[in-house]
């Protein structure tokens, strides 16, 4: 079973934006929010060289890395074709307006 | 709820790439249906050229595998020739008895090779040449005969002569005209080509016309007769004579047609429950044969089967160029001339150049060229655009890289580039990696290279170079999109153009307001426009609209440069290039403070901290803002740096106070944003040590004021400013050079630099705004400082508020 942690509350994301949540035991782990108010969270490295996708421009239901422009489906973390790779994704749910992660 | 259901007649290139971009736009709309006749899935067409002559395979040029049918869950009938279209019943049926019932219907037949209606046209060995049964004969034939003669010296029957030759067969070409390609050449370049065609090995009877083809004993053609009494021996005749529309289909089954399919601007046809695509319509009473055109009404009509009314198809320019590889020739629009028309002609026969260019009212409307044609796609693009060449005129015939080529050359000629050859420097891409992409994935547009190969997809100055390549592989399928109509991303079908204006003429303030009112494809957009429509909206609107910084790169949200390692860069901004001792003793012991790596002095005069952390930034920020100092925007499409030399106030030679000029101007521009970013440069004397030939605007002190100088890059391409006008005091300089960058945010595009709008729009346009129009010069100068008029230091606001928590990481304990 999950163990949930209270990270922030959802307004502490702005809409098509993010925040980076520093896991000690996991590395770096980008939060975002869509303008529907839905949340993902997944490893904050791209897999083409590293960049950090927390800086990234969200639209939809993806992130752009701001290094090379690859583009990601917040949702699996799966780069969008022709690009291939991605990112683990972690278990995110927002409660009453405050997100918790699972741990 | 079952879907509707959609049928398609042809599986041919034009009817295909509607249904696929009808899936990009609308997948799972309908259930859909496609019947071909031949036993094939959907090849590339135009290929068949060099697959005649062993440059290519089958496998290589087909653009839709099965696969791909299936994994949209098409339904494919191969091999099955639609017999009957029964409109009453809303159904259609193949020869073999099996009916499809259809709510919209897509024909797309294509057409048929004229078979010249003449004694013999039926014999064994005599065929058109359209498909790969076609081809194959041809080949099959290469083998056992020996005598071959291509009727018709058109495009397609001199591609078909060229592969037979080469697959050692004794080839004639018989043509009626006065010259080869006499639809897309004029006398002398169809004379130039002839020689070298005739340097090839091949034959030629022009102005010949054919009487008969007479039968051998085996049963099959033996040779033809021509008009006047002539025989030559023939055991292979390809007939290269046009091209019918194949509209008999839909003709039969009581649609309205008239030499094609007849269809109005958005491709439906007088029943409107049936589309119709490519070569067997009449648009206009045009039906074109080539497949550019195709793919434009391909694109009109996905739009409105996806039910969503927007475009028309107005009807295209075409260019051609001829797939004999080590041919260069090209030709674009209304290359004869004659009354009322200009030209420009090149003519180097031994060189074997030339090159004639055809204009009216300062426009170019044409052109051919033989030998060298690598400059084609520039002035293709000239002419579709439209462009006023008066300013360009003189240079026009010597190609782009004489005229300045701005960030869109290839100067090297992309078809006699080794494939080893490195095409896009940023990211390593090789012109055999760029060739395989296209030939494998089926690619014809630019964005689809960029997509598939990365390359152009950085900084972008190999894009002509890639357009160059995309043009010499896949040939006369190439159009390059006007400008102005180009869409600024798959989101929208739009141009920078009309949102630009929208949002001015409609007063739309938010970026939600432009995606309602343009129909935005997507919910909030993608990362190529929603910052130019951020841009567009606070430029248009300033102090109305409110800045989105979720829509901005992270480099502008973050008021840094973000590098490699996701660490930023400060650059805090020394006007004019000026600093004092104890400016200089804040940076150091900032630098201590934050642990900086590195300290480099820029080119842009002043002093860039790399390797800071993003939750250092406000901290360091805070520093420097309590010495006095603030954000050098080195991260902004925005005004950068005014680059100065020390002028009159120190050098013997100097005229005019440049260190000053500059940072007056430097503080006038203060937190600018612009389509793209702005750098300005002061000298005080011509020797012009702040390099001011080669900014944006560049200001260059005489003894008698100032000159002033616009459009010049130092960057991707090196492009000379040019010279706008001499002024004498410090105020007009202000004046003259805001009203320029003022009129630079309004008109250009988001990305543009000044160099490429002045480009685009031509020095005279800005002349007239900015030196013939006094009072709108002042305006221009007023809204500029009005929009500046509360700039403040970003850097000081992101400690404000909201803004602050981005900088912030959260800490999960252990």
């Amino acid at each position: 079973m999950s163990n949930w942690k209270l990270i922030c509350k959802l307004d502490d994301i702005p809409q098509l934006g993010s925040r980076v949540v520093h896991w000690p035991e996991r590395g770096k782990i980008a939060v975002f929010r869509t303008s529907e108010d839905e949340v993902f969270a997944m490893h904050d490295k791209c897999p083409h060289k590293g960049g950090p996708l927390s800086q990234g421009i969200v639209h939809g239901k993806r992130v752009t890395c701001p290094l090379h422009g690859w583009n990601f489906e917040l949702a699996t973390g799966q780069a969008v074709a022709p690009d291939v790779g991605g990112c683990k994704t972690f278990e995110i749910k927002v409660e009453g307006g405050e997100v918790f992660l699972a741990v | 709820m079952s879907k509707p259901r959609l049928v398609l007649i042809g599986n041919g290139m034009a009817g295909v790439r509607t249904i696929e971009e009808l899936l990009k736009i609308k997948p799972d709309h309908y259930d859909i249906t496609i019947f071909g006749a031949e036993p094939h899935p959907n090849y590339n067409r135009i290929l068949l050229s060099p697959v005649l002559a062993g440059e290519m395979q089958i496998k290589d040029i087909i653009l839709n595998e099965l696969d791909w049918y299936k994994e949209n869950s098409i339904t494919l009938h191969t091999g099955k020739q639609v017999t009957h279209i029964d409109r009453a019943n809303r159904k259609v049926v193949a020869d073999d008895g099996s009916e499809e019932h259809y709510d919209r219907l897509l024909i797309a037949t294509g057409s048929t090779p004229f078979m010249l209606p003449i004694p013999g046209n039926d014999l064994p060995g005599v065929i058109g040449y359209r498909d790969i049964k076609d081809t194959d004969e041809m080949i099959d034939a290469a083998t056992k005969h020996k005598h071959a003669v291509v009727i018709g010296g058109g495009l397609l029957g001199l591609e078909a002569a060229n592969g037979l030759k080469l697959r050692g067969m004794d080839v004639t070409v018989v043509h009626l005209g006065p010259w080869l390609l006499e639809r897309q050449l004029d006398e002398v370049a169809g004379k130039m080509l002839q020689k070298s065609l005739e340097d090839k090995g091949l034959k030629f009877l022009l102005q010949t016309q054919t009487e008969a083809l007479i039968q051998g004993e085996s049963g099959r053609v033996a040779a033809i007769r021509f008009k006047g009494g002539m025989q030559i021996p023939a055991d292979l005749v390809v007939m290269a004579a046009g091209i019918r529309p194949n509209y008999a289909l839909a003709e039969k089954s009581g649609i309205y047609c008239n030499r094609g399919i007849v269809v109005n601007d958005t491709m439906q046809t007088y029943d409107p429950k049936i589309y119709a695509v490519g070569e067997c319509v009449s648009h206009r009473g045009i039906a074109y044969g080539l497949v550019a055109p195709l793919f434009e009404q391909a694109k009109v009509a996905a739009n409105h089967l996806a039910g969503y009314g927007i475009g028309r198809y107005t009807g295209s320019v075409t260019s051609t160029k001829l797939k004999v590889t080590g041919i260069d020739l090209f030709s674009a629009g209304d290359f004869m001339g004659g009354e009322g028309y200009e030209e420009i002609v090149l003519n180097d026969p031994y060189g074997g150049v030339y090159k004639k260019l055809v204009i009216k009212e300062n426009k170019l409307v044409g052109g051919v060229m033989y030998g060298d044609t690598a400059d084609g796609p520039w002035y293709f693009q000239l002419l579709k655009d439209g462009r006023d060449i008066h300013d360009i005129r003189d240079s026009l015939i010597f190609g782009q890289s004489l005229v300045g080529d701005v960030g869109h050359a290839g100067n090297s000629k992309a078809a006699e580039m080794a494939d080893s050859a490195e095409v896009c420097g940023c990211n390593g891409v090789t012109k055999g990696t760029i060739v395989k992409a296209i030939k494998e994935k089926g690619l014809f547009t630019l964005d689809e290279v960029k997509k598939h190969t990365k390359a152009a997809s950085s900084c972008g100055s190999c894009a002509g170079l890639v357009e160059q390549i995309l043009a010499s592989t896949i040939g006369g399928a190439y159009t390059p999109a006007a400008l102005d109509t180009k869409p600024m991303c798959a989101c929208t079908d739009h141009s920078h153009k009309v949102v630009r204006e929208a949002v001015v003429a409609k007063h739309l303030t938010t970026k939600e307001a432009v995606f309602a009112e343009m129909q935005w494809k997507t919910p909030n957009g993608c990362d190529k426009c929603r910052p130019a429509v951020n841009y567009y909206l606070i430029s248009s609107w300033p102090h109305e609209a409110k800045d989105d910084p979720q829509s901005r790169f992270i480099n502008e949200r973050a008021h840094a440069n973000i590098q490699k390692d996701g660490t930023y860069s400060v650059v805090p901004r020394m006007w004019g290039g000026l600093t004092t001792p104890s400016e200089l003793r804040a940076i150091a012991d900032a630098a201590e403070k934050y642990n900086v790596p590195t300290v480099k002095v820029t080119g842009g005069q002043r002093i860039d901290l790399l390797g800071v952390k993003k939750e250092d930034l406000p901290l360091m920020w805070a520093d420097l803002n309590a010495a006095g100092m603030v954000s050098g925007h080195a991260y902004g499409k925005s005004i950068r740096t005014v680059k100065t030399c020390v002028g009159a106030e120190h050098c013997r030679f100097g005229t005019q106070r440049s260190m000053d000029m500059g940072v007056k101007l430097e503080k006038m521009l203060f937190d600018m944003y612009s389509p793209h970013k702005v750098k300005l440069a002061v000298s005080g004397c011509p020797r012009n040590c702040a390099e001011a030939g080669i900014k944006d605007v560049g200001v260059i002190g005489v003894d008698s004021g100032y000159e002033l100088y616009i459009g010049g890059n130092g960057g991707i391409k090196t492009e000379v400013a040019q010279f706008l006008c001499k002024v004498k005091t410090d105020e007009e300089v202000m004046e003259y050079s805001g009203a320029f960058l003022q009129l630079y945010r309004e008109e250009g595009w988001y990305l543009e630099r000044t160099c490429h709008y002045m480009e685009r729009v031509g020095l005279d346009y800005i002349k007239g705004k900015i030196l013939e129009d006094e009072e709108g010069r002042k305006a221009y100068y007023q809204r500029l400082l009005d929009s500046l008029k509360d700039a403040r230091d970003p850097w000081e606001t992101s400690r404000e508020g909201n803004a602050i928590k981005q900088f912030i990481p959260i800490q999960i304990e252990a």
